[in-house]
């Protein structure tokens, strides 16, 4: 049935995206690939109804498009070798740092805190120039 | 079959193979490099030659008939492109040969650059949308090899979220091409053209954006853009040289294709627009707030996509013109001055503003090719910048789109005084007292080695002889333009050749 095909793919892309959006890298793939499960199966689906007969040979009544099965290959494999080449780097980012967290923009964070460090500066800047003149220089 | 409309397709691919085959001989694989790539921007020009005058040719692999078959489509705005990019491509290459710690350390360099090559080719040339998201994957594949290829924390921590968010991008790219297939039952992009004004003009708008976030996000725009400034430091100066100069430029391509060929409507587009100044203005702040060399520039490639997709959403021939041209001085401009910004690193070790200074006293002639990229980027006349952002406002005022026009005038104000900023940093005042130096680098090179400086030099020559044939690139600009606008010749030459 095509409207359960539906709801799984709903579920693949939601479950993806929540699983993206964790700070533990190994959930992050993991998302990825329930998300790409998902964008595969709607390919599939693109292809018409459920329970047709396949492309080859000499079948009765209509026949399911073959295109979108192709597409769906070709994403699969795509798909596979960068998870692939993304699960090595992980796997390198935990033999450097031991940890399974995405970071934060470090130069972010400390553009952020020069700013905030100004700002607290110009909180002592005095009301007027005759608390100026008894500072040193 | 039209034979140059291949090679710069097959030629990088073959190369690629042959060099992974010559293993660590270096010698070879350099001169291969080096070879193929002048094999690419010579096909490119025979391409821009035939395609000049507005004219499309569009080859079928295995001579099956469009939509049916696999479409590759050359008209002038793809050939202008591939040209640049192929010039690009082969000036970035001797550089990081030249450079001391690219090519020979890493022994998988030269086939993964080659296959981005490829990648970038493909993606200019394809007419068929599965096949842009194959060209794609292939050119973001390379570039994630290239992003980490030197494995230090860094470069895998920065590379990680640039993949993550690539791949993510990617995924989305497939789950639109499928709700496109199931709404029309093609993906060959002439085909569509046709096919999608038949569906609910609804369905047709949803397409229409999903489509623009997917490419919004390769090319960085408001506000899917924070990857970028984050992925693009770290990697090596070349690789990132190249990064800028060209694969959010294809993220723009793509756009600009997709939206005129598949989406556009024949009026000036508000989203665009109002996308087009919310990331020329959050750009250019965040370029402001920085103090390393490579992240300013990083937070400008953001500010100038703006511009680009400014020129797109006034969606006349004069906008679209001038957006075009200013993809190709963009590509020009933020490559030079990535070469330069990592001349900059060779020489003193660091790209950060903090340490840097009195630069110009050290070797003037670097400052000299450093500041004529950057007062072109600003758009101080005369520059290629200048004439470009000319361009683009003239188009603006021309349909009344005051308000992007101001803005975009604003935004230039700001970038030169980032700029003027690097140059107070870096290359004005006083000499660091601690200059983070390697020992016998600096003494044995005034500049930088030789090949990196000469392709440096070349392409800001480029910069200047861009100023100099401005009016013959803008006509360029303006044929490729009206077929953007008027689709009707890219259909014909796709269905009925």
């Amino acid at each position: 049935m095509i409207i359960i095909l539906a709801i799984t793919v709903a579920v693949l892309y939601g479950v993806g995206a929540f699983l993206m959006l964790q700070r533990n890298l190994s959930r992050i793939v993991i998302g990825l690939a329930f998300f790409g499960h998902g964008a595969n199966l709607l390919l599939l689906m693109a292809g018409g109804r459920a329970g047709r007969a396949p492309f080859v040979g000499e079948g009765v009544g209509p026949t399911s498009d073959p295109l979108p099965q192709a597409l769906a290959l070709t994403a699969v494999v795509i798909t596979f070798g960068v998870s692939a080449y993304l699960l090595t780097l992980a796997y390198r980012s935990w033999l450097l740092i031991h940890t399974d967290e995405v970071e934060d923009d470090v130069e972010d964070r400390r553009i952020a805190e020069m700013a905030a460090a100004r700002t607290a500066r110009e909180d002592e800047v005095p009301e007027s120039t005759e608390d100026l003149e008894d500072r040193p220089t | 079959m039209n034979v140059p409309a291949a090679l710069p397709i097959v030629l990088p691919l073959a190369g690629a193979a042959i060099s992974m085959a010559l293993g660590r001989w270096h010698a070879a694989r350099r001169v291969l490099g080096v070879a193929v790539l002048v094999g690419t921007l010579a096909a490119s020009v025979v391409l821009l030659a035939q395609v000049s005058d507005g004219s499309i040719v569009a080859v079928t692999l295995g001579a099956w008939q469009a939509p049916i078959g696999i479409t590759l489509v050359v008209d002038t705005f793809a050939a202008f492109m591939m040209c640049v990019s192929a010039l690009m491509l082969l000036a970035v290459l001797v550089y990081a040969i030249g450079s001391p710690k690219t090519d020979d350390t890493y022994s998988f360099f030269h086939p993964v650059y080659l296959i981005l090559a490829a990648g970038v080719s493909a993606s200019f040339l394809t007419g068929d949308l599965f096949n842009l998201f194959v060209a794609f994957e292939i050119t973001l594949t390379a570039s994630y090899v290239l992003i980490t290829f030197g494995g230090s924390r860094l470069q895998v921590r920065h590379g990680m979220s640039y993949v993550v968010i690539n791949l993510m991008a990617s995924t989305l790219f497939i789950t639109a091409v499928g709700l496109m297939y199931a709404a029309t039952g093609t993906v060959n992009m002439a085909d569509l053209a046709g096919k999608l004004t038949e569906i609910d003009p609804a369905l047709r708008a949803g397409l229409g954006v999903l489509f623009l976030i997917v490419f919004g996000i390769k090319a960085a725009i408001f506000p899917l853009f924070f990857w970028l400034p984050d992925a693009y430091p770290a990697a090596a100066a070349p690789v990132t040289a190249i990064f800028a100069g060209l694969l959010t430029k294809i993220g723009v391509y793509t756009i600009i294709r997709t939206q005129t060929l598949l989406f556009g409507d024949g009026g000036p587009s508000t989203l665009l627009l109002v996308v087009a100044g919310l990331t020329m203005v959050v750009g250019i702040f965040g370029a402001i707030a920085q103090d390393d060399i490579k992240r300013i520039l990083s937070f400008h490639i953001v500010s100038q996509i703006g511009y680009m997709i400014f020129g797109l959403g006034l969606f006349t021939v004069a906008g679209l013109a001038a957006t075009v041209l200013f993809v190709v001085h963009q590509i020009l401009i933020k490559t030079t001055l990535f070469l330069v910004g990592g001349l900059i690193e060779e020489k003193t070790g660091t790209a950060a503003l903090r340490k840097l200074g009195g630069m110009i006293h050290a070797s003037p002639i670097l400052a000299a090719l450093f500041l004529i990229p950057a007062l072109s980027l600003a758009g101080i006349p005369p520059s290629s910048g200048f004439v470009a952002k000319l361009a683009l406002v003239q188009a603006g005022l021309e349909i009344g789109q005051n308000l992007i026009v101001a803005l975009s005038l604003a935004v230039s104000i700001l970038t030169l005084f980032s700029m003027i900023k690097i140059w107070a940093g870096a290359f004005w005042g006083e000499p660091n007292e601690n200059p983070p130096i390697p020992e016998g680098l600096a003494a044995d090179h005034p500049i930088g080695p030789v090949l990196m400086v000469a392709p440096t030099t070349l392409l800001v020559v480029a910069g200047l002889a861009f100023v100099v044939a401005a009016a013959p690139l803008y006509e360029l600009s303006e044929i490729a333009a009206a077929n953007l606008v008027d689709t009707s010749t890219y259909v014909r030459a796709v269905m009925a050749p």
